[in-house]
């Protein structure tokens, strides 16, 4: 087992354990630290996988800017820990949950045990590649900041346009959202 | 275990979508749903990186820098709808807001 391995297995079991434990959490705020702690170890796989620009972006938004503004909420809205009959899992739902789990993983584990296609020939695996509009060749994975700027304002320009417009959107919603409605009380 | 392979990372993307799915559906704190949802966009991401990385395509890459801008976009708008909504009833929990079940 070398170095690589080791790594990947504790920042493996860190995301998972730090899901597991966020949806079985009473406290709100402790899900959140669970949260943080999955997303981080998330953020070390990209580093093991070679796309550092991610791993700070993910650390950035996720870890950084969304957790912050769930535990403003949490905190704002004063959420306590689940008391009572909330805090029970509703059996219907539980076994729905637990039942398509099941299903979800065992299609995925079929899907991993005869995947050929995704590593039995990693340099001829994306079967579409005639898919990209810049001088008839597809983008090759890099691990510089750059080529992510290339790739983006070149062939993804009108994505990222609308990437732009939906950030825009959702930022007039929220405003129009959280503003105290005069008419309303 | 021998060595990592994009398998590996597959498996463990997987389970984080299931286990975000698992949030999703028996939690009944809405605040934790979202965070559940989160938590499944994640595994997704992960997903992405690991094919894009063993087909050495930047493709997978860069789609996942949209999905943390779509992400972001409907963190902001949901937690705004939760705070309406728990202005309204005074309460995040889903069993609250069951004004069309019945």
């Amino acid at each position: 087992m070398n170095f690589v391995d080791l790594l990947f297995l504790i920042f493996a079991t860190l995301a998972l354990g730090g899901g597991v434990l966020m949806i079985f959490s009473r406290h709100p705020v402790s899900a959140a630290m669970f949260m943080i702690v999955s997303m981080v170890s998330v953020a070390g796989l990209f580093v093991l996988l070679e796309a550092f620009f991610l791993a700070i972006l993910q650390v950035l938004v996720y870890a950084g800017a969304v957790m912050v503004l769930f535990l403003f909420i949490i905190m704002l809205l004063d959420v306590g820990p689940d008391a009572g009959k909330t805090s029970r899992v509703k059996f219907i739902s539980g076994l729905a949950g637990v039942v398509c789990f099941g299903i979800l993983m065992v299609l995925c584990l079929i899907a991993v045990v005869d995947a050929s296609p995704v590593c039995g020939s990693c340099s001829s695996w994306p079967a579409l590649s005639e898919n990209s509009l810049v001088n008839g060749q597809s983008l090759l994975f890099s691990t510089s900041v750059k080529s992510f700027g290339f790739g983006l304002f070149s062939k993804y320009m009108l994505p990222i346009q609308v990437a732009g417009f939906l950030l825009l959107a959702a930022m007039v919603g929220v405003i129009i959202l959280s503003k105290r409605v005069a008419l309303d009380r | 275990m021998e060595y990592v392979t994009p398998q590996h990372f597959l498996l463990l993307s997987f389970l984080l979508f299931g286990v975000g799915f698992l949030g999703v559906v028996i939690r009944r704190n809405l605040l934790l749903v979202l965070m559940s949802l989160e938590l499944m966009l994640n595994g997704v991401n992960l997903a992405l990186v690991s094919f894009s990385r063993a087909g050495l395509n930047l493709d997978g890459s860069l789609f996942v820098f949209f999905i943390m801008t779509v992400a972001a976009a409907e963190v902001a708008v949901g937690l705004a709808l939760l705070v309406a909504l728990y202005k309204k009833r005074r309460s995040v929990f889903s069993e609250d807001a069951a004004l069309l079940q019945n």
